[in-house]
């Protein structure tokens, strides 16, 4: 493999390691608010795509102004779910509010199917992202270097909500106690909702980044980023914004390396790629960046 | 009273014609997929062998008629049409099925009390392997791998490939083998390989790896989304070399995913109405249009040539007798189909020209055609 080669791969697992990684972060923090593994999540996304496909091409919306209405409906859709899914089961044991997001999974994934049809359709590519650029032999398209970009912003977005607002400090505070927070008067309900509304609004950005880079959408393209996201937040430490980020990139990374260096065993790549990660979580079961939890008394 | 006896006596007559004339007839059953799951394959093979029927009505100076039992596409639905074929509707041979799964199941019956059955499009390998009396019309796999090498060496004149192949499909992994092992017998080289799985999207890597070794043509015998996917991220990450596939292509999705990268994609398929060659051939298009208002497609064409062999291995066969028609059908070694002349191998699958097709201004095109 030459330089030029390794380069290109770098890039190449650049690209894929940051989308992962804004469609983790979303993930990571509504668990790190409500410790709900929310399953839902890559059928979020899943719903996003579509409603930003249905924007362009039905209502012939531009495509920013379709991005940012189905962004938006997303995440009011992500209330709902809340709202009508796990708000009533907040005091259950946790097991059943992690089987309740299967399944909502499983019923978006269904909706899906019955209202969009089971084959897949193109996601359109606005024009200014499909610009072919050629740096020294490593080639990409325009839009390749705004998921990084985009994936910093947003991270950047989310640090600042989370720690420099009011409505921040109530979702730590939810996150340390949530007794302790609705008896200081916070409005607890409110708080998750608001976590689910930002959770889905980034789930829908990072389905339609997906989207793009794979203009491919059916009901079920939900699955394989819900899983690998997923994957990305444990590995960094679930819970942990931060650590989701830095999930995510060498996730992609791991793949696109273990292609690079024996693409005739590249069909397996997700199985090495996992193998991996069980392998780190054996010597760190909190993840890369995650804390330990001590048990609360 | 004395009219029933008149009703029984015209009755007794009329119903001893008919065994008489059904005796001066030739009987064929048809065991296809009408409704169902699959039921487009049934509509359109039986729509084909309707318009093969108008142009050949009779066998051995005998008319024929077609007795046609639905299968739903369900393996025990056929079994059971082929046993009904067989023990109350007294057929000679049987044209069917559509599917692979169905072919097999209602092949088991046909094989087992001793009446030929030809497929129009089951392509499983499995289907005619050791059978006597199972045959087909379309290739199977390994030809089509085959034809493909033979295609990129001597008509593209590539000598260089890269194989991308998907794990998860046997179809895939089956023409890729096919086809390392015959370019390789003409003089190719195979330079990379890489593999992939069903769904997945990202193939940077694969494409990176693959484009440096420089293919002269990259082989990826897949499904159409992927193939989208893949060329689509190839030609974004600068790779020139031609993309060849296989009739997993022919979807109208991978030319709205893929866009303008699979314009010039090139894939080996069944038939196309453009190759069409024969005087029967030409007579069998023109028909369909006439009674149908459409162009012919490749279920219709297959099945249409599935009667046209039988047509002719009765006749040769002398009389409608079924080890006898198998017997001629096994015999058939160029007949004259509706591309060219076809006939069958040692295990009863077709040797018969491929087409070559490819994306044009994007819409499937035409190329040419390769003969065995």
């Amino acid at each position: 493999m030459g330089i030029i080669d390794l380069f290109q791969q770098l890039a190449n697992g650049l690209s894929l390691g940051s989308l992962y990684a804004l469609v983790a972060i979303g993930y990571t923090m509504v668990y790190g608010i409500i410790r709900l593994i929310n399953f839902a999540h890559g059928d979020i996304m899943m719903i996003g795509c579509y409603l930003a496909y249905f924007g362009v091409l039905m209502f012939h919306l531009p495509w920013q102004i379709s991005w940012i209405l189905a962004v938006s409906l997303t995440s009011l859709l992500g209330v709902s779910i809340y709202l009508g899914a796990y708000k009533p089961l907040r005091r259950a044991p946790r097991i059943s509010a992690l089987i309740t997001a299967i399944g909502v999974s499983f019923l978006l994934e269904s909706l899906g199917l019955v209202i969009f049809g089971g084959r897949p359709r193109a996601f359109p590519r606005p024009a200014i992202l499909d610009i072919g650029i050629n740096v020294g032999g490593v080639y990409m398209i325009s839009f390749t270097l705004l998921i990084p970009l985009m994936t910093g912003l947003l991270l950047l977005g989310l640090i600042y909500l989370v720690y420099r607002t009011k409505i921040g400090m109530a979702m730590r505070a939810v996150a340390t106690d949530i007794e302790t927070t609705s008896l200081m008067g916070v409005d607890v309900d409110k708080v998750i909702s608001f976590t689910f509304a930002v959770g889905s609004a980034l789930a829908a950005a990072g389905g339609i980044m997906w989207a793009i880079k794979f203009p491919q959408i059916n009901p079920y393209m939900g699955i394989m980023p819900g899983l690998k996201a997923f994957i990305a937040a444990v590995f960094g430490g679930i819970g942990n914004i931060f650590g989701a980020m830095l999930g995510g990139f060498l996730l992609g990374m791991i793949e696109i390396l273990i292609v690079a260096f024996m693409p005739s065993i590249a069909g397996y790549r997700d199985a090495i790629a996992f193998s991996i990660l069980v392998a780190v979580l054996l010597f760190k079961p909190t993840g890369l960046l995650g804390e330990t939890l001590r048990e609360k008394v | 009273m004395k009219r029933l006896w008149l009703l029984v006596i015209v009755g007794v007559i009329f119903s001893s014609f008919s065994v008489a004339w059904a005796t001066d007839k030739i009987r064929i059953g048809v065991v296809l997929p009408m409704t169902g799951p699959v039921a487009a394959y049934g509509q359109m093979e039986w729509a084909g062998i309707q318009v093969a029927k108008e142009l050949v009505p009779t066998i051995l100076g005998k008319e024929v008629e077609l007795v046609l039992v639905d299968s739903k596409g369900d393996k025990v639905e056929g079994a059971n049409a082929v046993e009904r074929l067989i023990k109350l509707e007294k057929v000679c041979a049987i044209i069917g099925e559509a599917i692979s799964s169905v072919t097999m199941s209602g092949g088991a019956v046909a094989e087992q009390y001793g009446v030929p059955m030809i497929s129009p499009t089951a392509t499983n390998p499995l289907v005619t392997q050791g059978k006597k009396y199972i045959f087909r019309v379309c290739f199977i796999d390994p030809f089509q791998g085959q034809i493909a090498a033979k295609y990129a060496y001597e008509t593209l004149k590539v000598r260089k490939v890269a194989l991308v192949i998907d794990v998860q499909q046997d179809y895939c992994v089956g023409l890729a083998n096919f086809f390392e092992e015959n370019f390789k017998k003409l003089g190719g080289e195979i330079v990379a390989k890489a593999q992939y799985r069903t769904g997945d999207q990202d193939f940077t890597a694969q494409v990176t790896a693959v484009k440096a070794k420089e293919p002269d043509m990259i082989y990826i015998p897949g499904y159409y989304s992927e193939i989208a996917l893949f060329t689509k991220q190839a030609r974004e990450l600068g790779v020139k070399s031609i993309v060849f596939s296989a009739d997993g292509s022919y979807a109208p999705e991978l030319i709205q995913i893929g866009g303008k990268a699979v314009e010039g994609i090139y894939f080996t398929n069944f038939y196309d109405q453009s190759a069409v060659a024969t005087d029967i051939g030409k007579k069998f298009v023109e028909s369909y249009r006439k009674r149908f208002g459409r162009d012919t497609d490749s279920f219709a064409a297959l099945a249409a040539e599935a009667y046209f062999v039988l047509a002719h291995a009765i006749n040769k066969a002398g009389e409608a007798d079924p080890k006898k028609i198998r017997d001629a059908l096994e015999g058939i070694k160029n007949f004259t189909g509706l591309m060219g002349e076809f006939g069958f191998d040692e295990n009863h699958n077709a040797i018969r020209p491929v087409v070559i097709q490819t994306v044009k201004d994007g819409k499937f095109a035409y190329v040419g055609i390769v003969k065995p």
